[in-house]
């Protein structure tokens, strides 16, 4: 049981997650994840770790609404108590002083990208953060991103800004002003993380990619987790969740992510029938 | 007592059948299979029992139950004072007595088995007493002494850090069992279906444990919530890892990652302990294949196969590379399975898994293998049959070869010795790891074994623990 401090809507479909959960706080890293479960019938979902205060004790995580449990969580109040609070699970990102490193985020990913750009700042890198939204009224945290940043760009999808572009273009066009950039973050959809790879892979710049894909326990124990890297199965609950972008077998992450689309939908309006009716 | 019944009569009486539901019945449902002994019976299959005066039953049970003395004293219908024999040694006579593979341990060398055929049913008789004793209320919590003040760390709550800490207690030392999951119980609980294991009875042991004053942390991963030092520094002194075998093994063949392959691991805890049987009442989904292969041959294939049948598989096939005979699953476990309609395909193995436009996997190829010599197992070893290929439709695949230890406890403690194959190393009289005070027993010293053997190694370790407390 964890107390969750507050609760509170980024965007249309997009949440955070505040929790008084002491002892995740004071191991938490750049990159690391939790498991949460909204209720006792919820499922486990992994969640990136967004921000954390080891002196209040509480960790923040940033979700996107995809199935039930998702939903559960963001009507979810202050002061309840969540009934599964894992972590900090995984491997926490390579934080080194690499020169000139670009964080790229998109989606819920724009708030897990925030704490490894926030390490690479302290480490002394000149970090290069670009945003990628369809609108900008789904941008958060740009306040905060931009503290963390040396460079901050944004670009939306829908022309709103005088940038309307995708991330990866964006980062393709970077690359060719920025040319010492030495190493590449993205975290987003996994669609965003494999296009960001793609932008990078002729230019031979190291891409970390932080892998989302299904879990059940998230410490080893089931396996769900695991994707192809460079020719073998790597679990990325335990090996990762960060990997090399250029390594990872994208078409097999975008159909093991979609296993269980329609059962989704399925418990979603099964859930919906139970709560309004 | 020896002299009321005449040992040819004992000999005489047949063994009292196990009552169970039927087969077309139980293959749709969870609840469980065996109904457990009447009293009638149960004291009748005690009669059995002749007493021996050396009885080797004992040397068989890994956790060394005084089995004559329990069996004596079902027989005189002192049920309570039966199941209170029991817990001297083993505090988990419930699921002993429905998950131990008593055929080959205590009812193995049991004398009336040699004399007569058929040993006493030693495991029917431990479930018997305490299902009694849960039934007629609150369990005998024995007297614990007066607390040591020393405080002991138990890493992972499965049968082996269950056992530890249940000892533990009873010596008078405060214990902490820090779980990674959010229930209790370890493979009993996300491995071991309820069609074999209630949870019920499952919580009735937790409880025990709770009552004799054991602690239990959930949602803890020891090494990446709170590391040794945090616990040192807590003023935990002795410490046990049992964290299991937790990280299954795959065959490295073609198509291994398509959708709707899973490891035996993935497909039990989504059912057990997820519920997905439940779906969408709970949110976890499973794959409900209506053509499933389950790949080996060990009791959580068993648990495997029999799951998917259960979740309306039309075809439900265990695919074992040996024959029946190297089967490692327990006798009744597979004669469950045949009578709830699985089919056995031996001598076979998959190669490469085939998948559709979906990523999804839609047949398998397999080979068909011969026997050859005798490997390091004892086992005769498989060998391909070249030319022998052939395509099995399938929808789900359950891959249940076996686990390696979990890999997370020696990430976090890098000073602890391994072994080669991930496990950790101890010395097998005591328990005991290369790091003074801490112990470790079960599949993570094992890789994958038995829940008995887990609690086997925490008896011994328990003792050990007691004695480094006290110093």
């Amino acid at each position: 049981m964890a107390k969750i401090i507050q609760r509170i809507r980024l965007a249309p479909n997009i949440h955070l997650l505040e929790v008084h959960a002491p002892d995740v706080s004071r191991k938490s890293e750049a990159g690391q994840f939790l498991i949460v479960m909204p209720d006792e019938r919820g499922e486990r979902i992994p969640l990136t770790i967004a921000d954390w205060d080891k002196e209040k004790g509480t960790v923040t995580a940033v979700f996107l609404i995809v199935g039930t449990s998702t939903q559960k969580l963001s009507l979810l109040k202050a002061g309840d108590d969540i009934p599964v609070f894992v972590g900090p699970l995984g491997k926490a990102s390579e934080i080194a002083d690499y020169g000139t490193v670009v964080c790229a985020g998109g989606c819920f990913g724009i708030a897990a990208i925030h704490p490894i750009a926030r390490a690479l700042k302290a480490k002394g890198n000149r970090v290069i953060t670009l945003i990628d939204v369809k609108s900008p009224y789904l941008l958060f945290w740009e306040d905060k991103l931009r503290k963390v940043s040396d460079a901050f760009h944004l670009s939306t999808r829908d022309g709103a800004v005088d940038n309307p572009n995708t991330v990866a273009n964006d980062l393709a066009g970077l690359l060719e002003k920025e040319k010492d950039v030495a190493r590449v973050f993205a975290i987003g959809c996994t669609q965003m993380m494999a296009t960001c790879a793609e932008a990078t892979r002729p230019l031979g710049i190291r891409t970390m990619v932080s892998l989302n894909p299904i879990m059940v326990d998230g410490t080893g124990m089931c396996g769900a987790c695991r994707v192809t890297v460079g020719e073998t199965t790597k679990f990325a609950c335990v090996d990762g969740p960060e990997f090399n972008g250029h390594s990872v077998d994208w078409a097999e992450l975008f159909a093991r992510r979609k296993s269980y689309f329609n059962d989704e939908i399925r418990s979603l309006c099964a859930w919906e029938q139970e709560i309004y009716s | 007592m020896r002299k009321a019944v005449p040992v040819k009569e004992r000999m005489k009486t047949p063994r009292q059948p196990m009552p169970s539901r039927s087969p077309e019945e139980r293959n749709k449902d969870f609840f469980e299979v065996n109904q457990g002994l009447d009293a009638e019976a149960a004291v009748q299959e005690a009669r059995r029992c002749l007493d021996c005066a050396n009885p080797s039953c004992v040397l068989g049970c890994p956790v060394c139950i005084d089995i004559p003395s329990f069996i004596k004293l079902i027989e005189k219908g002192d049920f309570a004072a039966s199941v209170r024999k029991i817990k001297e040694t083993n505090s988990l006579p419930a699921i002993c007595g429905r998950v131990c593979p008593q055929e080959t341990q205590c009812e193995e060398v049991c004398n009336l088995k040699k004399a007569a055929g058929s040993p006493v049913a030693i495991g029917n008789l431990e479930r018997f007493v305490s299902d009694i004793e849960r039934a007629e209320g609150p369990a005998f919590i024995p007297e614990i002494p007066a607390s040591t003040g020393k405080k002991a760390a138990i890493i992972g709550g499965g049968p082996a850090g269950l056992t530890v800490a249940g000892e533990l207690a009873k010596k008078g030392h405060e214990v902490t069992v820090f779980e990674a999951l959010h229930v209790a119980g370890g493979v009993l609980v996300y491995g071991i279906p309820e069609f074999r294991l209630p949870k019920e009875t499952l919580k009735a042991e937790v409880e025990y444990l709770e009552k004799l004053g054991v602690e239990f942390r959930m949602n803890v991963v020891v090494g990446k919530t709170v590391g040794l030092d945090d616990l040192r520094a807590a003023g935990y002194e002795a410490f046990f890892i049992g964290s299991g075998a937790g990280l299954p093994n795959f065959m490295k063949i073609p198509g291994e990652n398509l959708v709707g392959v899973y490891s035996a691991n993935e497909y039990l805890t989504r059912v057990n302990l997820m519920k997905a049987y439940d779906f969408p009442n709970y949110d976890t989904p499973v794959f409900l294949g209506k053509r499933a292969a389950v790949i080996g041959g060990g009791n959580v294939a068993m648990d495997s196969v029999r799951t998917a049948q259960r979740l309306g598989a039309e075809k439900s096939m265990i695919i074992y590379r040996r024959s029946r005979t190297e089967m490692p699953a327990r006798v009744e476990e597979v004669h469950h399975a045949e009578e709830e309609g699985i089919e056995f395909h031996f001598l076979t193995t998959p190669i490469r898994y085939i998948g559709d436009e979906q990523g999804r996997v839609r047949a398998m190829e397999c080979q068909r293998m011969g026997l050859g010599e005798p490997d390091a197992s004892g086992r005769r070893r498989p060998v391909p049959i070249e030319g022998s290929e052939y395509t099995e439709e399938v929808d789900l695949v359950v891959v249940a070869i076996g686990q390696s230890p979990n890999p997370l406890i020696s990430q976090a403690m890098p000073e602890l010795k391994m072994g080669k194959w991930g496990n950790v190393e101890v010395d097998w009289a005591t328990m005991a790891t290369n790091i003074p005070g801490v112990y470790a027993g079960g599949d993570i010293i094992r890789g994958g074994a038995t829940v008995i053997l887990a609690m086997g190694d925490a008896r011994i370790a328990a003792a050990e623990m007691d004695k480094y407390l006290r110093g």
